[in-house]
């Protein structure tokens, strides 16, 4: 049984609590990392509910969070392109391969762009992916220019007639300027070969309250449309998804439950919120 | 000082200053507020609860022997700086070497955490200190990460012990145990495992971990943990310890931002000492860990030191030790020396940009706007637009050449006087520290090291020190020129 659950049998049928469950409350809703502010909020709501109304009003306002906008992949009669970014280590190159796999079984056409020329064996490790899935993966020289290969990608991929073009980029933090400088060449250079359609960030679901640090400035060097958060299938519950749902107005579109290509699935609101309080 | 901080701690502190004598209600409620700041920091709440208490207390002995609200609120700051730091750093230690080498290091950690990277990091450490460090692939499971080691490996020149080619092949355990064995029969004095990130709640990859320590006896298991981590490093630390355990802690990432409090959960809960921070990408990017600096970081003071590291880096050392050389030949400081020089401090990404990082930046603004980086484009674009005859000797400037400079780069002829104005100026300067003889104090920095005047040091504050006057403190003369306009 969830906490909440508990805490609610505990409560029912008062109008109060004792202030050592609600202290225990405030710790589960602060260990989701929904960040001291919303769970102060959160908190203020519940007390004046009483009973099952208290889980009700809670589980309402942290609905009320979420992005409105929709959680599909944009579609386009013509190839479109999608941009994989994030800070380092969050499971870009993993969520690329993922993705081909979602769409290919979709029955879409996939091209991928092993962009990441920095990391060591990064565009091997993509190229891998690229022989289990069966899927084309193009790449240029190592520690060669990323835009140079996200062109090459989705030129690649007009010619065999992709629907899609997933570019694998490099891990940056959101504080190297000049890195987030370079994403917004590789978006402006792929431009004049298709549209990116969506420029996807991957957050890690372990990630504190840095991780609306990283979407804000990710945003605003490329406009990202879209969160994949990774890693759920850990004791982190990803509240700070959250953050960025209502800061930015970013959804979540989809989440990473493990390492393999099929640990991968649209966002559900209902179960990432049920999570956030289990 | 105190508007330095993040602004919820500068809030709890500025509340006390304007007060009097402080009452217990006063303190409680600046305790407070710095337990939300603190979770703000991604601290675990069960550790900022327990913190807090102890601040409280602390703050409640020292307090009646002082009168006003700066010197308490002072006080009180100091006993918070203090009590992290002391939980950063209480158990602080260098790393166990064996008796009978080799010492063998395991490597473990969450996916994504920076083992891999971190372990070319401590190869190169230990080569440079006069041991003979072997890598071991032992992450079978990550896509090509036998490869990545191999490439890092080799670019510092540690060798590594690959028998399998990962992607699913082979078996960690003995991987880890014939290289151990492999060391031993070369004589390795340092074996290095880097092993699979894993989940804390993943039963069977625990188990591999700790197949894995058995079979290989390591004197140290380093927990690698990303500095970004929230309220998880808690959970995922305990798991970690409670499964195949930990002597030590490595924090990555601290290039980003991220304020840091997962070290002070982790250090609090685990008593293991955090041994080593890791700031870049770069195999370079590795120093042990400083408490101090990580205190100040999660107080939202920013790591200062490091972030000046990385500033230094950014700059082009050669140009600092081109203009060293010169300066004690006795050569002129020309304007290309000049244009040089502002090159750089543009190429650190932009000073401005890369203060305001800085959590609490907001209100060190006043010292980042004095810092106009778009009037070193401008006079970047005056100095381009002077012929190399013109730079080397000024005194050729004459009306109709400043005019032509000016319509070249698109400013004013009086800015065009401006800057020869400057520069004369600098290079005056230049002569009389050189005739006064000995370098000047910080001339050996590249430009833009000397911080805008005011900014904290990372070391606890003794006094909240009064913002300098207005007077340029830089070694480098272009940039003490720009700033005393």
């Amino acid at each position: 049984m969830g906490f909440l659950s508990r805490f609610i049998a505990t409560v029912r049928g008062t109008s109060t609590a004792s202030s050592l469950d609600w202290a225990e409350l405030e710790k589960e809703l602060l260990a989701s990392d929904l960040g001291p502010a919303l769970v102060a909020q959160l908190l203020e709501t519940a007390k004046k509910e009483r009973g099952d109304d208290a889980v009700a009003a809670i589980t309402r306002i942290l609905n009320e969070q979420l992005s409105s906008k929709s959680r599909e992949l944009s579609q386009t009669t013509a190839m479109s392109v999608l941009l994989v970014v994030g800070v380092n280590g969050t499971g870009k190159t993993t969520s690329v391969a993922k993705l081909a796999t979602h769409l290919t079984s979709r029955g879409e056409k996939v091209v991928l762009g092993a962009a990441d020329t920095f990391r060591a064996a990064a565009v091997d490790q993509l190229k891998t992916w690229g022989e289990r899935l069966q899927i084309p993966v193009v790449s240029g020289k190592e520690n060669g220019d990323p835009a140079a290969v996200a062109f090459d990608a989705a030129k690649s991929g007009a010619e065999l007639g992709a629907q899609r073009v997933l570019i694998d980029t490099a891990g940056r933090l959101h504080t190297k300027s000049d890195l987030m400088d370079e994403l917004g060449k590789v978006k402006r250079v792929v431009e004049k070969v298709a549209p990116v359609t969506e420029v996807l960030l991957v957050i890690d679901a372990t990630t504190g309250q840095n991780g609306l640090a990283q979407a804000k400035v990710f945003s605003e060097a490329v406009a990202v449309t879209g969160l994949i958060l990774t890693k759920l299938d850990g004791s982190a519950r990803g509240g700070i998804a959250l953050a960025v749902e209502r800061e930015l107005d970013i959804p979540i579109k989809f989440v990473g439950t493990g390492e393999a290509a099929q640990d991968f699935a649209p966002f559900d609101p209902t179960s990432y919120i049920a999570g956030l309080l289990s | 000082m105190f508007e330095k901080l993040s602004s919820r701690f500068s809030g709890a502190f500025s509340a006390l200053r304007s007060r009097g004598k402080l009452s217990d209600k006063d303190i409680e409620a600046a305790v407070s507020e710095i337990k939300t700041a603190l979770l703000e920091a991604d601290v675990a709440l069960d550790v900022a609860t327990d913190l807090t208490g102890r601040i409280l207390e602390k703050s409640r002995e020292v307090l009646p022997t002082l009168q006003s609200g700066t010197n308490q609120a002072q006080a009180i700051f100091d006993v918070v700086n203090q009590e992290l730091t002391e939980i950063l750093g209480g158990s602080a230690r260098r790393v166990r070497f064996a008796k009978n080498p080799p010492t063998i290091i395991m490597l473990a950690g969450l996916q994504g955490a920076g083992k891999t990277t971190l372990a070319a990091k401590l190869a190169k450490f230990f080569k440079d200190q006069g041991e003979t460090p072997l890598l071991v692939a032992s992450d079978l499971q990550r896509p090509n990460a036998v490869n990545q080691l191999q490439v890092v490996g080799a670019s510092v020149g540690v060798p590594v012990f690959a028998p399998e080619p990962g992607n699913g092949v082979g078996d960690p355990v003995k991987v880890a145990e014939a290289g151990v064995k492999f060391a031993q029969s070369k004589f390795h004095s340092i074996v290095i495992v880097d092993t699979a990130g894993r989940l804390g709640v993943d039963e069977d990859l625990m188990k591999e971990a700790i197949s894995i320590r058995d079979a290989i006896q390591p004197q140290e298991i380093l927990f690698v943990v990303d500095a970004m981590i929230g309220q998880d490093a808690v959970r995922t630390a305990q798991a970690f310890q409670d499964g195949v355990g930990f002597d030590g802690v490595v924090l990555t990432k601290l290039d980003g931002d991220a304020r840091g409090g997962a070290a002070l959960s982790i250090a609090s809960i685990t008593g293991r000492p955090i041994m080593f921070a890791s700031t870049g990408e770069k195999i370079s990017d590795f120093d042990i860990f400083y408490p101090e600096r990580m205190a100040s970081r999660i107080l939202g003071l920013g790591d200062v030191a490091t972030l000046a590291e990385q500033a230094k880096k950014a700059f082009d050392g050669d140009s600092a030790k081109r203009l060293e050389d010169k300066f004690v030949a006795g050569e002129d400081f020309t304007l290309d020396d000049f244009l040089e020089q502002l090159e750089a401090m543009a190429k650190m990404g932009s000073m401005g940009k890369l203060l305001g990082m800085l959590p609490g930046a907001g209100a060190m603004k006043k010292q980042i706007e004095n810092f106009d980086e778009s009037e070193i484009t401008r006079t970047k674009a005056i100095v381009q637009s002077m012929t190399p005859l013109e730079r080397r000797d000024l005194k050729v400037l004459n009306g109709s050449r400043r005019a032509r400079i000016a319509l070249g780069s698109g400013r004013k002829v009086s800015d065009v006087n401006a800057l020869v104005d400057k520069f004369t100026a600098a290079q005056k300067m230049m002569k009389q520290m050189r005739n006064g003889g000995g370098l000047p104090q910080g001339m050996a920095l590249p430009p833009g090291m000397a911080l805008p005047s005011g900014m904290p040091m990372p070391a606890a504050p003794k006094k909240a020190a009064p913002p300098k006057a207005k007077k340029s403190r830089s070694g480098n003369p272009a940039k003490r020129a720009l700033e005393n306009g």
